[in-house]
């Protein structure tokens, strides 16, 4: 958490230099900033990124928890703010508050099997756990990864998913909705490629990230095969203004997506997320 | 009285103050440097405003409310005849729009966040369920593991003399919602208006014990508090009614009873009742750039969850159907803010159900999920 210091007010954000960008794909960027008071965050938790005279959104961080020092952020240019963030050179100066969010609960997979699903930009977020399973890897069990884009040039973070694919001890799984004539892997949703994985679903802890609609077909294609609601954690979506629980847009029944998540497991979620428009 | 005042408080004996009472009241309130706020005629309504004397006061008015329906007339010669008017305080505790921040851009920016608001205030003429509104509100912004340190500070700076009611509007259901006509706690006087512009008085705090013993007054007798105790019975047996027990559970068990279509057919999306509403408390964040481009500022403002834009993500809102809205809002009022408050969001002042444009009733909307007929 930042040092409240001078900012009393959890709505006055810090400033926050980007030190280095990088190009992903044409629409996704991913940039490294430094922030004064930065002591590191877990997990699956969020900044609130702000473009001064345009505003602030909610962007998780990308990068690993192992280097506190880092700020990695990874963004689609999919709205005005995130467009004008994707935009800023390096040396460009943001406002930055954060880190806000329940984390993804590494530490509940320690010793268990883990199934990391993950649908298009929905890598982005869970990427600090496989670095956290990577670095500590005889701490786990098998771990699986598959991750499903839209084509094989919307494949994020691709260069990595090579690295992972060819280590011996991570199994890594890539599907596409639409294949190119050169795609020699799977085609089809994130959720067929579950049947192939190796887990043993009595002691698996599954983190599913990604689409909505990804998300809870993924969770009940993970409790089909047998893994406990308890032990699925997903990564909620909302309006999100003030990432602090005050201004209420997060709102999904009674949880402030903000504060109480954005990482809930499945067995608090599944009915909250049977309720259409909740 | 202030937010952390509570432990603080105590109960006098009450006594009796007559209209110079009440005068040298507000007097002895502005010379302790606070701006006294109270009820004021305007505009065919009652809103909070400087006061400076009981002459300010809506003397000899009355305020008729029913669905869609709110109307000033004179009747008797009560100072505090009226109900309530359309806003509750959180319009001064929690305003409609402030700046939160702003920055000059260029090579070095540079946040700066205004000052809080010290501003010492009386609110004189808090209406019991008012009072139950700002402790609500308090919860909401204070108690969090994030405070809103520009409420906290208004709060903080606040003295507060209740009034208790002895009219009820046909709109009010307080004492539906365990609120009642008698304020209970959280004030640090509380008057309960008698014939003839005679008050029965009672500290609440230190601060209102200090402040009432320097007034005149004489202790009250048997009869005073008789007339007292009339009239917030007689208050109360004016009231419509709404059904709370089990219903948090009954409205989140039937998010698919068809009178989310019926009332959804009805709704204009207006979120008027969400702007009167003492408890209501969203709000959304905008951009503004000074014109020559060099700087900007975060500005806050109330929100309400009956637009589109209020849950709108990547993709569209979350909730794109008028049925969903309104569900949302009633459901949160009545429902999951005891999940995320441990009180419900309503204090049955009924405002929402006058300042609704078609006159729809929460009373009515909860008991048809309910299962009840239209009949009240």
């Amino acid at each position: 958490m930042l040092d409240p210091g001078p900012h009393v007010d959890p709505m006055v954000p810090v400033l926050a230099t980007v030190t280095r960008r990088w190009q992903d794909l044409p629409d996704v960027v991913t940039f490294e900033i430094e922030a004064p008071g930065w002591s590191g965050f877990a997990p699956g938790q969020f900044n609130m990124l702000s473009v001064f005279g345009v505003g602030e959104i909610p962007i998780s961080i990308s990068g690993p928890v192992s280097d506190p020092g880092r700020i990695v952020h990874t963004i689609r240019d999919v709205g005005p703010v995130s467009k004008a963030l994707a935009n800023l050179p390096e040396g460009a100066v943001i406002g930055l508050r954060g880190p806000y969010g329940v984390p993804w609960p590494v530490e509940r997979a320690l010793g268990r099997d883990v199934v990391v699903v993950a649908g298009g930009l929905g890598l982005a977020p869970v990427r600090p756990i496989l670095y956290e399973l990577i670095e500590n890897r005889l701490d786990y069990g098998k771990v699986t990864l598959l991750y499903g884009a839209r084509s094989p040039r919307d494949m994020l973070f691709a260069t990595e998913l090579a690295e992972w694919r060819s280590r011996l001890d991570i199994g890594v799984e890539v599907t596409v909705d639409r294949a190119t004539e050169a795609w020699h892997g799977h085609v089809g949703v994130v959720t067929s490629l579950l049947a192939g994985a190796d887990f043993d679903p009595a002691a698996t802890t599954a983190f599913v990230c990604g689409p909505e609609i990804m998300m809870r077909f993924g969770a009940n294609g993970l409790t089909d095969a047998g893994v406990a609601p308890g032990d699925i954690f997903l990564s909620m979506e909302r309006n999100m203004q003030c990432a602090i629980g005050l201004c209420g847009h997060c709102q999904l029944g009674p949880v402030f997506v903000c504060k109480d998540g954005p990482v809930f497991d499945w067995a608090r979620l599944k009915p909250l997320m049977a309720v259409k428009e909740l | 009285m202030s937010a952390s005042g509570q432990d603080r408080a105590k109960s006098t004996r009450p006594v009796v103050l007559d209209r110079a009472g009440l005068e040298g009241l507000i007097a002895a309130l502005a010379a302790e440097g606070r701006e006294v706020i109270g009820p004021v005629r305007r505009d065919g309504a009652i809103v909070h405003e400087p006061i400076s004397g009981v002459d300010d006061l809506p003397r000899g008015w009355v305020d008729e409310q029913s669905g869609g329906q709110y109307r000033l007339r004179r009747e008797g010669e009560a100072l505090f005849g009226i109900t309530h008017g359309p806003q509750g305080w959180k319009r001064i505790l929690h305003p409609p729009k402030e700046t939160l921040w702003s920055v000059e851009t260029g090579a070095a920016p540079k946040i700066t966040a205004p000052p809080p608001d010290d501003t010492r205030r009386a609110f004189l003429g808090v209406r019991p369920c008012d009072l139950a509104a700002i402790a609500i509100q308090d919860k909401v912004f204070l108690d969090g593991p994030f405070r809103d340190p520009r409420y906290g500070s208004r709060r903080e700076n606040l003295f507060l003399v209740a009034v208790n009611c002895t009219r009820s509007a046909a709109t009010c259901f307080c004492t539906s919602m365990g609120t009642r006509p008698e304020a209970g706690a959280g004030y640090d006087i509380v008057l309960t208006e008698l014939e003839g512009e005679t008050f029965l008085a009672s500290s609440g705090s230190v601060a209102g014990q200090d402040i009432l013993a320097a007034l005149p007054t004489r202790p009250a007798d048997d009869m005073h508090l008789a007339s007292a105790e009339a009239g917030i019975e007689r208050a109360a047996d004016q009231q419509r009614h709404l059904d709370i027990d089990g219903l948090p559970d009954l409205l989140k068990s039937n998010p698919d009873h068809p009178r989310w279509d019926e009332v959804a057919s009805r709704c204009l999306n207006c979120a008027n009742c969400t702007m009167v509403c003492p408890t209501c408390f969203c709000t959304t964040l905008d951009e503004v750039s000074t014109l020559d481009g060099t700087g900007a500022a975060r500005e806050q403002r109330w929100a309400s969850c009956f637009t589109t834009e209020f849950s709108h993500v990547h993709g569209g809102a979350v909730r794109p159907g008028a049925r969903a809205r309104y569900r949302q809002w009633m459901t949160h009022k009545l429902a999951t803010w005891v999940d995320q408050f441990d009180t419900l969001g309503c204090t049955g002042c009924g405002r929402c159900i006058s300042w609704c444009p078609v006159g729809i009733d929460i009373t009515q909307e909860a008991a048809m999920i309910r299962g009840e007929g239209g009949e009240r």
